[in-house]
């Protein structure tokens, strides 16, 4: 089994692509499609890299990011932001909030792929 | 060049405009034609005496010669080339010789300086502008949906296209979603045109519960037939209830509002006596309101929901509280009235608050269209010591045509208000001069 994926994100149709195209590449995804309890499915997946939706409903990105980074078990952990926003203003967010890459959609199968190879060595 | 050597600059064009020629300035101002010809072109300074001499034919005072236009116009120039500043592109303007430029080419000077106000300004106005977007909930909201669908779209499509050997249940699967994600794609676009251009419109999936309820109104022409007569009251709840339009709880309590004070109208002039008022009087509020003993305002609201054919013609209204919101709203024709709570000023709507028990009347016009305007405001709570009244305004609209009686010209709202010169401006439009 390959390293985890978590991949935060509302939108079916994205989820069941980008799955595709990580599974194909090896790696295990786990799907949360929420913002409420996304903490909780951190803990209880334990992944090697997170991609997380900004626009969740329940709780933005940006509040799940910081939760991640205020736990010192995941304080390291990679994270990718999505967001339909490509404004420096929400980049300087991310920054802020501790995200290791900051993705626009709409992105291309091969810059997830490399960017989630970037993040996590194998 | 030096700001004092464009005199001769700023003579040639002060005798040009004034008609006369080389020789005569010349022989006027006691100097030779030729010497004159070197002081134009800048090729001899002039100063003292015959500056004097000079700007009394010209009558105007030497120091406009000395310091023309060409100030602002050199500001303008150096703002443009800061502006440039850092591009490596092209070689930078000549700043050491911009004096040399405005004075030989003042028309093209002119034309550049012109060009970077009207730069600074746009590029102004599209910051605004992007501000304003970035943090319209509704329209952040539609834009993710449209670009989240368009990414569901590219993934998948490139899958297909992509992937060598796909499954045949993945590439059912992947074919269902893009084509679900492309109807979804095209919802969403129309939505945010819609949304964008503006309207109030009945099909909008991004409206709100104001833009619900004017809706409702107009697909019904704002008039309820059902809620004529006695026993009315009963049925507004059902007509709420089974409105498909009215989607949120918000709209339905607006339209639940309106609807009961339409069946109370109704009740106090009912429709078969506003038939018989119009045939004698015409839609004529005040004689309307001096017969039946009703307030102006009851008279406006009956009148402008009645149809078209018992009124005598079409009959706008607008309602606003003492804020200025707009409560009521049914335009009529193309006339631009206020939507929001930030309309135009010169609307007599607002003027009647200032004497809540004056009525007005004022003809408008919007280019070649004009209305009369009849406004009154209604106390719903009166003043006491220890309470303000409260107030809502209301303005009769009916078209006029064909008079030459004097119009006050009004806009709907300044950001899209062009009219120059407005005492009542509260802010820069978006189609003059940016914002």
């Amino acid at each position: 089994m390959g390293k985890t994926v978590l991949l935060i994100e509302d939108e079916q149709n994205i989820i069941e692509a980008v799955s595709f195209i990580l599974s194909r590449d090896g790696w295990d995804v786990k799907i949360h499609a929420n913002g409420h309890d996304a903490m909780d499915a951190v803990r209880t997946r334990r992944p090697d890299v997170v991609i997380l939706d900004v626009m969740l409903p329940g709780k933005s990105g940006f509040d799940i990011l910081s939760e991640i980074r205020a736990d010192m078990a995941f304080k390291d952990l990679p994270v990718m932001m999505l967001s339909a926003r490509g404004q420096t203003r929400d980049l300087d967010m991310a920054r802020r909030a501790g995200a290791n890459r900051y993705m626009t959609k709409p992105f291309s199968n091969a810059e997830v792929l490399d960017a989630v190879r970037a993040l996590v060595p194998t | 060049m030096s700001q004092r050597s464009m005199i001769g600059t700023r003579i040639r064009q002060r005798r040009v405009s004034s008609g006369l020629r080389q020789a005569e300035l010349a022989k006027l101002a006691g100097i030779s034609a030729s010497y004159l010809n070197l002081i134009e072109h800048n090729r001899r300074r002039i100063g003292g005496k015959t500056l004097t001499q000079i700007a009394q034919v010209l009558e105007v005072e030497p120091a406009s010669l000395r310091e023309g236009a060409e100030v602002t116009l050199l500001t303008a120039l150096r703002e443009a080339a800061g502006a440039r500043a850092g591009s490596s592109q092209r070689p930078a303007p000549e700043l050491d010789r911009i004096e040399e430029f405005a004075g030989r080419f003042p028309g093209w000077a002119g034309l550049l300086a012109e060009l970077e106000a009207r730069r600074g300004a746009l590029e102004r106005t599209v910051e605004v502008l992007t501000e304003r977007l970035a943090h319209d909930p509704q329209l952040a909201g539609a834009l993710h949906e449209v670009i989240s669908t368009a990414t569901a779209i590219r993934s998948t499509a490139a899958i297909l296209a992509e992937t060598r050997e796909l499954e045949p249940e993945w590439q059912m699967r992947f074919h269902r979603n893009i084509n679900e994600d492309g109807k979804r794609l095209a919802d969403g676009a129309e939505a945010l045109m819609r949304y964008l251009e503006g309207g109030p419109d009945t099909g909008s999936d991004i409206k709100s519960p104001q833009d619900e309820l004017h809706a409702f109104l107009d697909a019904h022409g704002f008039h309820f037939p059902q809620l004529e007569g006695w026993g009315a009251g009963t049925r507004v709840a059902s007509l709420v209830e089974n409105a498909k339009m009215l989607e949120t709880a918000s709209a339905r309590v607006l339209a639940s509002e309106v609807l009961t004070q339409y069946v109370d109208d109704a009740r106090a002039l009912p429709l078969d006596q506003m038939q018989r008022l119009i045939a004698r009087h015409g839609a004529a509020p005040d004689d309307i309101a001096d017969e039946t003993a009703r307030p102006l305002a009851q008279v406006f609201r009956r009148l402008a929901m009645l149809p078209e054919d018992v009124a005598g013609g079409p009959l706008g209204l607008i309602v606003a509280d003492a804020a200025g919101a707009i409560l009521l709203r049914k335009p009529v024709h193309d006339f631009a009235v206020p939507r929001g709570g930030a309309g135009c000023a010169l609307w007599p709507l607002y003027e009647v608050f200032v004497q809540p028990a004056r009525p007005v009347r004022a003809v408008l016009r919007q280019g070649d269209l004009r209305l009369e305007a009849l406004a009154v405001a209604e106390q719903l709570r009166p003043a006491g010591f220890d309470r303000i009244g409260i107030f809502r305004a209301h303005m009769l609209l009916r078209p006029q045509t064909g008079s030459a009686e004097s119009a006050r010209q009004v806009g709907a709202t300044c950001r899209v208000c062009s009219i120059p010169g407005c005492a009542a401006r509260r802010e820069p439009s978006i189609l003059m001069d940016g914002l």
